[in-house]
C-alpha cells in the first residue's frame, strides 16, 4: 500500500528536513505490519513528494488454521489501512509530535500539503476531512463489469501543519476502513486521544470518528468520549447522544406486549423459541410469575452471547434454577419442549424457508403442543413507512420472506385448524389506518375439550 | 433342585446375614452380574460393614441396576432384602425396567447364620441382629409372590442350596428362534371368509372339518401364518375365524399375538362387567350359537395369547398395537398395555376416539415392527414398522405383509360389514412428514458405514452443522445426499507450481490403481441434482439451495424432460435419479462472493501496484537506486493481473437460467441401487445420453500410471486444459469405488492449475520465497476427511437406494456436513 505527501512549501525540500529523511536515498525500514520504504519521486525547490511505500508479506499476514478462504486472499496488503497508519506513526514519529531540529518554526507553521492515497475506501472521506481544513478530490475505483468498488484514489489538498496532516491521517485511515490488523485494547484510547489532542474534541463527526477507530467496542468508547469532554470542557451527554437510551423502540414494544399475553394466559412455564441473545429471556426473567424460562436456539454461538449477557455464571441459585438456555432447532422435533404452559416464538419464523414452516408447525404445534403460543413477524405492509428502508427490501438480509397482514392470517389460521388451536390477531407498535401495525402478533390457545 | 428363572430378570436374594447370598451368588452367577450391598458400601464409605453408610449404598447400588436393566442384562442383588421396604424398592426398579423380578430366598437356620458371622472377624454385630432378620424374613415369606415376584424360590435346608441348580427360562415373548418366513395378517375382526380367501391367495392350503368349515390352513413349505391381533369382533363369522385360527396355532402353522378385542372378549365369556360395545356384542351373540366346549376352547385360546412376540434373532416385533423398542422383548404390565392399546394421549379426536400417540414416527430401532389397531386406506413403511389393519371389516381390505420379502398382499372386503365410526379414508387424507428428532442427529454420534466401518462424529461438530442445516439447507427429505470434500494432490516440488499431476498419477500408481480416468474441472460449483417424476432439487455441496423456487422448478423440468427423452426412467427401474455434477458458470452460484470478495481485492491490488510502480520509476529516473523495490513491485503487478485474469474467466453472464450449464459426471443412486461400482466411462456414457441446451459435457482422459508414455500424454492434457484457462482436473481410479493395501482409496485427487491458483493463495504465491513457504502444507487431515465423508455419502445414497427411514439417510447426510466444521486449512 502506498501514501505520498507533496508539498510547494518554497524550498519545497524541507520537506526532507521535517521528515527527518533525506530526499536522495531511498530508505527502508522495519516496522510491526511489514517493511516500509520512504523515497521521493520528486524533490526540488518548487516540489517535493515524499513516498510511503509498505510491503507486507502476505503469506505471514494469516497464521492458523483459517475458517475461510477470505482470510487468506483479501485486500489488506493493498487498502490504505491501520497496517499502513502503524508504519507511518513508526517511520514520521517525529513529524507527527511537532518536532524538528533543523526546521523548528516550519514544523507549527501550515504550508500547502497534498495527499494521495490511491487506493482508498471513500464512503466517509469528504465528510471526515472537510472539516479538518482538506478539500478531497476523489477518483472511485472501477470493479470490472461490477460497477465501481469501495475503493477510490484519493488527493487531499490544504494548507495545514505537517503534523496535523500525519495526526489527521493516523487516526482517520483506519477510521475510513472500519477494521483494524491487532486487537483493539485499552491503550487505543490513549493513542487516539494522542493524536486527536487539538482537533478530534472539536470534530462533528468526534463519534463516529471514536466508535470506529475504537471499533465499536463500548467500554472503550465511552472512556474516550468523557476523556475528550474533559478535555474540552463540554459535558458528555452532548457527545454521547448516539450512546442514550433510544424512544421505546419497536423490540421493546414487542416484548412488553409478548409478556403481558404470557401473563394475561397465565403461563408460568415458558418457552422462547429462537432466544438468540436473551433479550425476552431478561424481560422473561424480571418477572417472578414466569418460574420456569427455557431458551432454545440453534445458534450455539448466540446461545454463548445470550449466557454471557444474562450473566448466568453469576446467578444466584434460584434465578439459575428457573432459567434453561439449550441448543434445539424447530425442523427437528425434540421431545425437551413438551410439556411447558407457553412458547414464544418472537420474530423467528420469518427466517425459515417457507417449505420449512411445515417442520416448525409440527415442532411447536404437535411436540411441544403448549396451550398458548405467541408468534411475531413483520407486517410486511408497514414497510414503506420505515423511511430507511429501502422500497422491496426486507427489514433484514435473512427474512425468507415478510407476510402480509392477510397472508399471516391464513398460515396461522391454517395451523390452528389443524391443530386445534383458537387463534387471535394483535398489532404491535405504532399502528398506520392503511397499513396496520410494524410487528403482528399472532396468540394461539389450545382449544378447551382438549 | 431346579430354580427356574427367566433369561431376563432381576434376582432379588433374600436372608439373614450369614445365611450363605454372597456364596450362592459366587456359585451361579457371574461376578459382575452380583451386585452385593457390602461392596457397594465399600465403595462409598472404604469399608463393607460401615452401616451409616447403607443409604448412600444402596443409592448406587440402584443406579448400577437400574443401567444394568436398561440395557437388558439379568443382575443379582446380594443384600439381606428382608424388609419389605427393601424389596419394594427393587420390584419397582424391576418393573421400571420392564424385567420381571425373582426371589431367591435362603432361609439357613439361625445357628449357621451364627456360625458363618463368628468366622469372620469383620462381623462383630452380635446375635440379635441375626435373629431380628430371620424374624423379619419369617413374616415376609408368604407375601414375596404378593409383592409382585413372578417367582419365589425358598431354599430351607443347606442340602437344598447345595443341590440347586438355576435353569433360564425364555420369555413367553421370545421367539427369537423362530426365523420364518413368515405371512403376517392384519386385523381380521371376524371376517371369515375375506380371511380364507387371503389365506389361498398366499398359497395355504385350507384343512375343512365335515361341516365344511376351515379349521386349519396349511402353509406353503416352511412359511408360517402370524396373527397381530384382534381377530374377533364387529365382523360377521368370529367363531369362524377362530375356529380356524386356533387350528392353524395348534397346529403349528401359525402364530398369534393378544390384540385389544381378545382381551376384552375373555372379560366377557367369563361375566366380568365389561361395556358391550365396539362390536363386542355380535362376538357374544355368535358365540352364543356354538357350543359350551367351543366357547371355553375360545376362552382358553384368547386368555393364553401372548402380548407379544419377538422372532428372527430379534429382526422382528410383532404386537397388535406396535411397540416401541426399549419395550421389545420385555414383559410388564406396561409393556403388555402398550402391546395392546398403544399409547394414547389422553386427548380425543372429533369422533369421540382416542388421539394415539404417534410412537412410529418416533421409532428408530433396528427391529421390523408389524402391527395393526389402527385402521388405514393402505400400508406403508414408517421408520422400519407398518401397521397392517386396513379395516377389512369397514369395507376395506385384509392384508398380509410376507416377511421377510416385503411384498404386500390384499384382499378386498366382500362389504362394509360395520360402519365405521371414522371414516376409514379421512375426507383429507393427511399425514405427518417422517419426522426427524433433535436426537437423530445431536451429540457424539457413531455412523455404522458399510466401507470405513464407525465414522464418529464429535458434539460440537453436530452442534455448528445444527445451525447450518437447519437454517440454510434445503427439506431433508430431498437432501439425500452431500458429496465428500476433495483432497489436492501431494505438494509438488518443481520450482514453479504447487500442484503437478504427476504427483497424483504416482499416488495412485503406488496404491495399486492401475488406471486413472482425468476428468476437466469446469471451475463451476459442485450441484447435486435429485430428479423425480413430480418434483427434485437441486443443492450446493452444503445443501443449500441453488435457485429460488420458480427458476428451481424450471431448471428441475429441463432436466427431467431429458431424463425422459434419454429413458433413464426404463433403464435403471426407477422413479428417481441422483446425480453429481458442476454447475456452470461459477458466478451463478458465487455472484457474490465474486462482487464481494475476488473483485475488490483485485481492483485494489491492481490499483495500489500501479501507482506504485510509477511513483517508483520516477524516483529511479531521478536517479535514486530502488531497482530491487520497482522490480518487485512490477513483479507483483503482473501478479495481481494474473489474479484478476483468473477469476474473470469463470464468470459468463447469466440470466435466469440463461447461460447456465449443468455438467454431470456421475449417477449417485436410483429406487434400490447404487452406481459406485460402475467404473466413471460407464458413468460419463450414461450421462452423455442426456441431451438438451443445459448440459454440458466433461473432458476426459483415461491414464496408464504404469506407462510413462501414457503418464506423460496425461500431463500434456493438465498442461493445455489450464493454460488455456482451465481451474484443473480431478484424477480418480477408472474402476470408481477401489480398495488398496490400506483400506479406501481416496476416490479422487485434484490436480488445480497454476493461475487458478491465485485466486486460493493470493496473487503474489508464486514468487519463490512464498512458493517455499507454501509447499509446507499439510494435507493428512484434509485426505483423511475425505475418506470419511466419503464413506458417509456412500452410505447415505445406499440406504436412500435401499428406501430406508428417512432418518437413517438424514443422520449420513448430516454426518457429512457436522464433518465439514473441523478446522481444515481452506485452500487445500
Amino acid at each position: 500500500m502506498l501514501l505520498t505527501l507533496t508539498t510547494t512549501h518554497r524550498p519545497a525540500t524541507d520537506l526532507g528536513h521535517l521528515l527527518h529523511k533525506h530526499p536522495e536515498r531511498a530508505q527502508s525500514f522495519s516496522t510491526s505490519s511489514g517493511t516500509a520504504h520512504v523515497f521521493y519521486p520528486r524533490a526540488d525547490e518548487e516540489e517535493c513528494t515524499v513516498a510511503l511505500l509498505l510491503e507486507v508479506d502476505p503469506v505471514a499476514l494469516v497464521r492458523g488454521p483459517g475458517s475461510t478462504l477470505t482470510q487468506y486472499v483479501n485486500d489488506r496488503p493493498y487498502v490504505a489501512n491501520s497496517l499502513l497508519t502503524v508504519a507511518l506513526g513508526s517511520v514520521f514519529r517525529t513529524a507527527m509530535n511537532g518536532r524538528s531540529e533543523s526546521r523548528e518554526e516550519l514544523a507549527g507553521t501550515p504550508i500547502p500539503l497534498a495527499v494521495r492515497i490511491p487506493v482508498l475506501p471513500h464512503r466517509l472521506v469528504e465528510r471526515l476531512f472537510t472539516p479538518l481544513g482538506w478539500t478531497a478530490d476523489i477518483t472511485p475505483i472501477a470493479l470490472d463489469e461490477h460497477g465501481d468498488s469501495r475503493y477510490a484514489d484519493v488527493t487531499l489538498t490544504g494548507t495545514l501543519t505537517l503534523s496535523d496532516a500525519l495526526k489527521h491521517l493516523y487516526v482517520l485511515l483506519p477510521v475510513l476502513d472500519g477494521s483494524k490488523h491487532y486487537y483493539v485494547a485499552e491503550d487505543e484510547v490513549d493513542k487516539l486521544l494522542r493524536a486527536g489532542e487539538g482537533w478530534l474534541g472539536g470534530h462533528p463527526d468526534c463519534e463516529l470518528i471514536t466508535t470506529r477507530y475504537l471499533m465499536r467496542r463500548r467500554p472503550l468508547v465511552q472512556s474516550a468520549l468523557s476523556r475528550l469532554a474533559d478535555v474540552d470542557e463540554v459535558e458528555p451527554e452532548e457527545l454521547d447522544n448516539a450512546l442514550a437510551e433510544p424512544r421505546v423502540s419497536l423490540a421493546v414494544q414487542r416484548r412488553e406486549v409478548v409478556v403481558a399475553q404470557l401473563k394475561e394466559a397465565g403461563a408460568r412455564r415458558v418457552l422462547d423459541l429462537g432466544c438468540g441473545g436473551g433479550a425476552l429471556l431478561r424481560a422473561l426473567l424480571a418477572e417472578p410469575g414466569f418460574t420456569e424460562i427455557h431458551g432454545v436456539d440453534v445458534s450455539a454461538q448466540a446461545l454463548h452471547v445470550a449466557a454471557r449477557k444474562l450473566g448466568v455464571d453469576r446467578m444466584g441459585d434460584r434465578q439459575r434454577a428457573r432459567l434453561t438456555l439449550r441448543q434445539s432447532s424447530l425442523t427437528y422435533a425434540d421431545p425437551e419442549l413438551a410439556g411447558y404452559d407457553a412458547a414464544v416464538l418472537m420474530e423467528v419464523v420469518e427466517h425459515l424457508d417457507p417449505v420449512r414452516l411445515p417442520a416448525l408447525e409440527h415442532s411447536v404445534f404437535v411436540v411441544a403442543r403448549p396451550r398458548t403460543v405467541l408468534v411475531t413477524t413483520p407486517n410486511v405492509e408497514y414497510n414503506e413507512l420505515f423511511e430507511t428502508l429501502p422500497a422491496g427490501q426486507f427489514r433484514h438480509s435473512d427474512h425468507r420472506f415478510e407476510w402480509t397482514r392477510a397472508e399471516f392470517r391464513t398460515w396461522a389460521d391454517g395451523v390452528a385448524q389443524r391443530r386445534g388451536y383458537a387463534v387471535r390477531h394483535l398489532p404491535v407498535g405504532p399502528a398506520d389506518a392503511d397499513r396496520g401495525a410494524p410487528t403482528q402478533l399472532a396468540v394461539f390457545t389450545l382449544g378447551d375439550d382438549d | 433342585m431346579e430354580l427356574k428363572i427367566p433369561d431376563l430378570c432381576l434376582v432379588v436374594l433374600v436372608g439373614a446375614s450369614g445365611s450363605g447370598k454372597s456364596t450362592f451368588a459366587r456359585k451361579h452367577f457371574l461376578p459382575t452380574q452380583v451386585l452385593s450391598s457390602d461392596y457397594f458400601r465399600g465403595l462409598v464409605a472404604d469399608d463393607e460393614n460401615d452401616q451409616s453408610a447403607s443409604g448412600a449404598a444402596f443409592d448406587v447400588l440402584h443406579y448400577v441396576a437400574g443401567k444394568r436393566l436398561h440395557a437388558g442384562r439379568t443382575t443379582v442383588v446380594d443384600a439381606t432384602n428382608v424388609q419389605r421396604a427393601d424389596r419394594a424398592h427393587l420390584v419397582g426398579l424391576a418393573r421400571a425396567h420392564n424385567v420381571l423380578p425373582v426371589a431367591i430366598v435362603l432361609d439357613a437356620p439361625e445357628e449357621v447364620c451364627l456360625a458363618r458371622n463368628a468366622s469372620r472377624p469383620d462381623r462383630d454385630f452380635g446375635p440379635h441382629v441375626v435373629r431380628r432378620h430371620r424374624a423379619a424374613l419369617r413374616k415376609s415369606l408368604k407375601f414375596l409372590a404378593k409383592e409382585g415376584f413372578k417367582r419365589v424360590h425358598v431354599l430351607r435346608t443347606q442340602s437344598e442350596v447345595d443341590d440347586a441348580v438355576i435353569v433360564p427360562e425364555r420369555l413367553l415373548n421370545d421367539l427369537r428362534h423362530e426365523s420364518g418366513p413368515f405371512d403376517v395378517i392384519g386385523d381380521v375382526h371376524g371376517c371369515r371368509a375375506e380371511l380364507e380367501e387371503l389365506l389361498v391367495a398366499l398359497g395355504y392350503d385350507l384343512v375343512r372339518d365335515d361341516e365344511g368349515r376351515a379349521v386349519d390352513a396349511v402353509p406353503p413349505v416352511g412359511r408360517r401364518a402370524a396373527f397381530v391381533g384382534d381377530l374377533v369382533d364387529r365382523g360377521p363369522d368370529t367363531p369362524g375365524v377362530l375356529r380356524l385360527v386356533m387350528g392353524m396355532v395348534e397346529n403349528g402353522h401359525a402364530f398369534a399375538v393378544c390384540g385389544n378385542h381378545e382381551q376384552k372378549l375373555v372379560r366377557a365369556l367369563r361375566g366380568r362387567g365389561v361395556q358391550v360395545k365396539h362390536g363386542l356384542a355380535e362376538s357374544l351373540a355368535q358365540l352364543a350359537a356354538e357350543p359350551e366346549e367351543f366357547r371355553a376352547r375360545a376362552e382358553r385360546f384368547c386368555d393364553g395369547l401372548v402380548a407379544h412376540y419377538v422372532l428372527d434373532g430379534g429382526a422382528l416385533v410383532l404386537a397388535h398395537a406396535g411397540l416401541p423398542e426399549r419395550f421389545h422383548g420385555r414383559a410388564s404390565a406396561r409393556v403388555r398395555s402398550f402391546a395392546l392399546y398403544g399409547d394414547t394421549t389422553g386427548e380425543t379426536d372429533e369422533y369421540g376416539l382416542p388421539v394415539r400417540y404417534p410412537w412410529a414416527n418416533e421409532y428408530r430401532g433396528k427391529a421390523t415392527v408389524l402391527y395393526g389397531h389402527t385402521p388405514i386406506p393402505d400400508v406403508e413403511w414408517v421408520n422400519n414398522t407398518m401397521c397392517l389393519d386396513t379395516g377389512v371389516v369397514f369395507g376395506g381390505k385384509l392384508t398380509a405383509l410376507r416377511y421377510p420379502e416385503r411384498e404386500v398382499v390384499s384382499v378386498a372386503a366382500h362389504e362394509i360389514w360395520y360402519e365405521p365410526v371414522r371414516p376409514l379414508v379421512e375426507a383429507t387424507p393427511e399425514r405427518e412428514p417422517d419426522v426427524l428428532a433433535l436426537s437423530d442427529v445431536t451429540g457424539r454420534r457413531v455412523i455404522d458405514t458399510a466401507h470405513r466401518g464407525r465414522i464418529a462424529v464429535r458434539p460440537e461438530q453436530a452442534a455448528s452443522a445444527l445451525e447450518v442445516m437447519s437454517r440454510f439447507a434445503i427439506d431433508p427429505h430431498a437432501l439425500l445426499y452431500l458429496p465428500p470434500t476433495m483432497a489436492p494432490t501431494a505438494t509438488s516440488q518443481r520450482p514453479d507450481v504447487l500442484e503437478h499431476p504427476e504427483d497424483a498419477f504416482a499416488e495412485y500408481r503406488d496404491a495399486g490403481v492401475r488406471e486413472v480416468i482425468c476428468e476437466e474441472k469446469h471451475m463451476g460449483s459442485r450441484a447435486v441434482v435429485l430428479v423425480r417424476e413430480d418434483s427434485g432439487a437441486v443443492h450446493t455441496r452444503t445443501g443449500r439451495p441453488f435457485f429460488d423456487g420458480a427458476l428451481a422448478d424450471e431448471f428441475l423440468a429441463r432436466v427431467r424432460a431429458s431424463v425422459t427423452d434419454a429413458g433413464l426412467w426404463d433403464r435403471f427401474d426407477t422413479d428417481w435419479l441422483l446425480l453429481d455434477a458442476e454447475l456452470l458458470p461459477w458466478n451463478a452460484k458465487a455472484a457474490g462472493l465474486i462482487k464481494d470478495q475476488y473483485a475488490p481485492v483485485g481492483a485494489a491490488a491492481v490499483g495500489a501496484l500501479t501507482a506504485a510502480s510509477d511513483v517508483l520509476a520516477r524516483t529511479r529516473d531521478r536517479g535514486v537506486d530502488v531497482a530491487d523495490l520497482l522490480a518487485r513491485t512490477t513483479s507483483r503487478l503482473s501478479n495481481a493481473t494474473g489474479y484478476r485474469d483468473a477469476y474473470q474467466k469463470y464468470c459468463r453472464p447469466t440470466d435466469g437460467l440463461t447461460g447456465v450449464r449443468l455438467a454431470p459426471f456421475q449417477l449417485l443412486a436410483a429406487r434400490g441401487r447404487t452406481f459406485h461400482d460402475r467404473d466413471h466411462l460407464w458413468h460419463l456414457d450414461v450421462l452423455s445420453t442426456l441431451r438438451g441446451e443445459v448440459f454440458t459435457r466433461t473432458r476426459h482422459l483415461v491414464v496408464d500410471t504404469t506407462d510413462e508414455v501414457r503418464v506423460a500424454e496425461g500431463v500434456r492434457w493438465w498442461e493445455e486444459l489450464t493454460g488455456a484457462g482451465g481451474e484443473g482436473m480431478v484424477v480418480k481410479p477408472l474402476a470408481n469405488l477401489t480398495r488398496g493395501r490400506r483400506g479406501l482409496v481416496q476416490p479422487g485427487i485434484k490436480v488445480r492449475g497454476r493461475e487458478y491458483l491465485r485466486i486460493v493463495y493470493g496473487p503474489d504465491y508464486t514468487e519463490p520465497e512464498n512458493l517455499v513457504r507454501l509447499r509446507r502444507r499439510a494435507l493428512g487431515a484434509k485426505r483423511s476427511l475425505a475418506l470419511r465423508e466419503y464413506a458417509l455419502g456412500l452410505e447415505a445414497l445406499e440406504r436412500a437406494a435401499r428406501d430406508e427411514p428417512l432418518w437413517r439417510v438424514h443422520e449420513c447426510v448430516f454426518a457429512v456436513l457436522a464433518l465439514e466444521s473441523e478446522p481444515v486449512d481452506p485452500r487445500l
